[in-house]
């Protein structure tokens, strides 16, 4: 499952012999995250935010297990324990604040590890079940983080689940009593708080079993690296410890340092004010939006506003759930050879000039009322998102020319590299 | 295969929402939308001079200016708001001693039973029960407030944006409409029982105005009661109120910053000292 020139597991003393030949924890360990793991030399800090999200997966756990203690899901007393953790609990501010920015910053994170894997085509074989993987790990978390951001029965708990579920009102003939069963009643209330409550606790440890799935994926043909040139000899790679948990541990610095400057400084920056109002079904918010994490998937839903053989609200939940599905079949409509972006000209330029800021407008757009400019923007840019996907890339794909590719990682690193065999012109970024 | 079926579904989405900004772009050719008067007329909340001590990064309590803003709140907000998540025992945290809180406790009557006859009474209140709330139910609370229910204080600060100016900026903004809002929008109007003020989201409001005229409480510490000075100083409160740890929360963030950029620097030296015999030299 590694690379030839991997350096073994030696137990140190007695006792590591002893465990070794029973348990060998300590030498997965060393083959998974220690010296035993080789890794290419060259990985950017972009290759940080697969540990960072394991971070904050963590993070959510611990703070949410303690929420739990303190925490009813009972819709009458819900908004009320949720501000006795606030006021009453010892510490519980800190728990609450970092649990809610800790949500944030997973997506932050998890959107810099997908968008990585975009730009470099890290789904190309023979990764594609550490993509899949990652994909079932963005939807699970998609699920947990609507369900727990109910949990506190404010307003926007309350009328985003009532939207949210109700898009399932939108599926021809079964969609009303399927929604019914679903929520448990016509409208969300203390059966849907209950079965929300326990999902939410669930997910988060579903999901830490499947993140344990990529990285056994991840640790067959081992991580890509910024000029998606394969890992062909020793000096391509570094083992991980030192030199990856170095670099990986000053990332995380870097971040926790932003993470706090959320928690303790603008705790709420993040959230919606009307959160803070219990909830209340006879008074609907003048905008009900969801969290900011959602937001370009929320334009996207929104964007449909014609009734075109089916209704404009089944369109919206099509294509919504279109936008992510999409992402499971990338490793087969791009067909182009080479990973890494910087050498695919073409590729390049729609990846920087319109996939991405069609992901920052649909994001202010889903934020936005749904009024005009902003609706008709956001449909713009639902057509280039799926244009983007299914017609540009595997086009792309087939007419583009890629740049020359360093012979080796070696070579890209040194400048020079003494196997190569056709003396490549070196293209040295890295 | 899968690449014409995947730009088939692709075309479909694409064709379709473009329809849909076919419909759109039409109506807004042909239609006019007039904005209504709370787009153009609506006023975002301005701080009041002087800003609030626990503002910013390093702010504190005016631990004077919380209590005077108590005293506003008990003599005019709470005939009829309620302020449930409050507990007397809190008030310790005003600069309060246990004996005055227990007194402060003692002018406020809250529901109680007989314990003679088990009736529903009213007795004094002890420091561990919550502020109470002016009227038995919401019925009552609409019905004595042309149908509007007062809402609950106690988070208000956190519940609109940029609480404590908005409640500031609310307490000062009333005030006769302009005449440019008539001129522009001659069908707008106040209708009886609500109040005209800028600073509310749909520009009339349910509440009359609760402070009016310079004196309405009298200070103990002597501070001048201006209708400007009693609305910040009510503001400052129920900033206080909405979240109590507020001051300790950035107080707490110091250190751990401080901690964090330390170890952050470590962790980068480290990382360079690792790395340094594997890096190229940079030509
Ligand atoms: C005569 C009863 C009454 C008094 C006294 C009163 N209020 Fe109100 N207040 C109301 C009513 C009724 C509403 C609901 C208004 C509406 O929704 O239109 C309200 C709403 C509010 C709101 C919410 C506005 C919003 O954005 O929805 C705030 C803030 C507020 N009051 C603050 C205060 C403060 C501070 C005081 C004391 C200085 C006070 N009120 C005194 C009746 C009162
Ligand atoms: C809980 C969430 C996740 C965790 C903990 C996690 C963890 C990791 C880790 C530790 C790595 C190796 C380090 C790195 O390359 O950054 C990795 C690689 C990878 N992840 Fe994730 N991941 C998560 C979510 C996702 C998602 C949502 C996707 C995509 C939709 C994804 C796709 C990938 C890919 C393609 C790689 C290989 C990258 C390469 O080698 O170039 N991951 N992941």
């Amino acid at each position: 499952m590694s690379f030839p020139w991997a350096r073994e597991y030696k137990p140190a003393n007695g006792f590591t012999q002893f465990l070794d030949e029973r348990l060998p924890l300590p030498r997965l360990v060393y083959n998974a995250v220690g010296a035993g793991y080789p890794v290419p030399r060259n990985l950017s800090y972009m290759w940080n935010f697969g540990v960072l999200a394991g971070f904050f997966l963590v993070v959510q756990i611990v703070t949410g297990v303690v929420l739990a203690m303190h925490y009813a899901a009972n819709a009458e007393v819900a908004f009320a324990t949720t501000e006795h953790i606030m006021r009453d609990v010892n510490w519980g501010w800190l728990m609450r604040y970092a649990h809610a920015n800790g949500a944030s910053f997973f997506f932050i994170v998890v959107y810099i590890h997908i968008f990585r894997g975009l730009f470099y085509s890290s789904y190309k074989a023979p990764r594609e079940m550490i993509w899949l993987l990652g994909v079932v790990i963005f939807l699970l978390m998609m699920a947990t983080a609507f369900m727990g951001y109910v949990l506190p029965w404010g307003q926007m708990s309350f009328w985003g689940a009532k939207v949210i579920t109700g898009l399932f009102g939108a599926i021809p003939l079964v969609g009303e009593p399927l929604q019914v069963w679903l929520v448990g009643g016509f409208a969300p209330d203390n059966a849907a708080l209950n079965r929300f409550f326990s999902l939410h606790f669930l997910l988060p440890f579903v999901i830490a079993g499947v993140v344990i799935l990529h990285i056994w994926a991840l640790h067959i043909p081992g991580s890509s690296n910024p000029t998606g040139v394969e890992v062909k000899k020793e000096s391509d790679t570094l083992p991980f410890h030192p030199y990856y948990t170095a670099k990986d541990g000053f990332g995380l610095g870097v971040v926790l340092i932003f993470f706090m400057l959320f928690v303790f400084f603008m705790p709420n920056m993040l959230g919606h004010p009307d959160n803070y109002i219990e909830a209340n079904p006879l008074a609907t918010p003048a905008h009900i939006v969801p969290e900011w994490y959602f937001y370009p998937f929320y334009a996207i839903l929104r964007a449909f506003t014609f009734d075109f053989i089916l209704s404009a609200k089944l369109w919206g939940v099509l294509a919504m759930f279109a936008s992510i599905l999409v992402w499971f079949f990338l490793p087969w409509l791009d067909k182009s050879p080479v990973r890494s972006g910087h050498y695919r000209p073409l590729f390049r330029k729609f990846f920087w000039f319109g996939l991405i800021p069609t992901m920052i407008v649909l994001f202010i757009c889903g934020g936005a009322p749904a009024e005009e400019p902003f609706v008709m923007i956001s449909q713009i840019a639902t057509a280039y998102y799926f244009l983007h996907f299914l017609v540009i890339l595997p086009i792309i794909s087939s007419i583009e020319k890629p740049e020359p590719l360093p012979y080796s990682i070696t070579e890209a690193v040194l400048g020079h590299d003494d196997d190569a065999k056709l003396g490549a012109v070196s293209a040295t970024k890295a | 295969m899968i690449r014409i079926i995947g730009a088939l579904v692709g075309l479909g989405f694409t064709f379709v929402v473009m329809w849909a900004f076919g419909n759109g772009a039409y109506n807004a050719i042909t239609e006019d939308h007039v904005p209504a008067a709370e787009y153009t007329y609506y006023k975002k909340p301005v701080a009041p001079a002087g800003g609030f001590q626990q503002d910013g990064p390093f702010g504190t309590w005016d631990l004077a200016q919380l209590q005077r803003g108590y005293q506003v709140y008990k003599e005019v907000c709470a005939a009829c708001h309620s302020m449930k998540f409050v507990a007397f025992r809190d008030m310790a945290d005003l600069g309060y001693n246990e004996d005055e809180v227990k007194a402060l406790a003692a002018q406020v009557q809250v529901p109680g039973i007989d314990p003679n006859t088990g009736e529903a009474t009213t007795r004094p209140a002890l420091p561990i029960d919550y502020f109470p709330s002016p009227y038995p139910n919401n019925v009552a609370a609409a019905a004595a407030n042309n149908n509007a229910i007062p809402p609950d204080l106690s988070l208000m600060a956190k519940a609109r944006g940029d609480g404590t100016n908005y409640i500031y900026s609310l307490l000062t903004g009333y005030g006769p409409i302009p005449a440019e809002l008539k001129a522009d929008f001659p069908d707008f109007d106040t209708p009886t029982g609500l109040y005209f003020n800028q600073y509310f989201p749909n520009l009339n409001l349910a509440m009359a105005p609760p402070i009016t005229s310079d004196g309405q409480v009298t200070y103990a510490d002597g501070t001048e009661a201006t209708v400007d000075q009693m609305s910040k100083d009510v503001a400052a409160f129920m900033t206080w109120t909405a979240e109590p740890t507020l001051v300790k929360r950035k107080q707490t963030g110091w250190p751990v910053l401080g901690f964090l950029l330390f170890a952050t620097i470590l962790a980068f030296l480290s990382k360079k000292q690792i790395w340094s015999a594997v890096k190229p030299k940079k030509s």
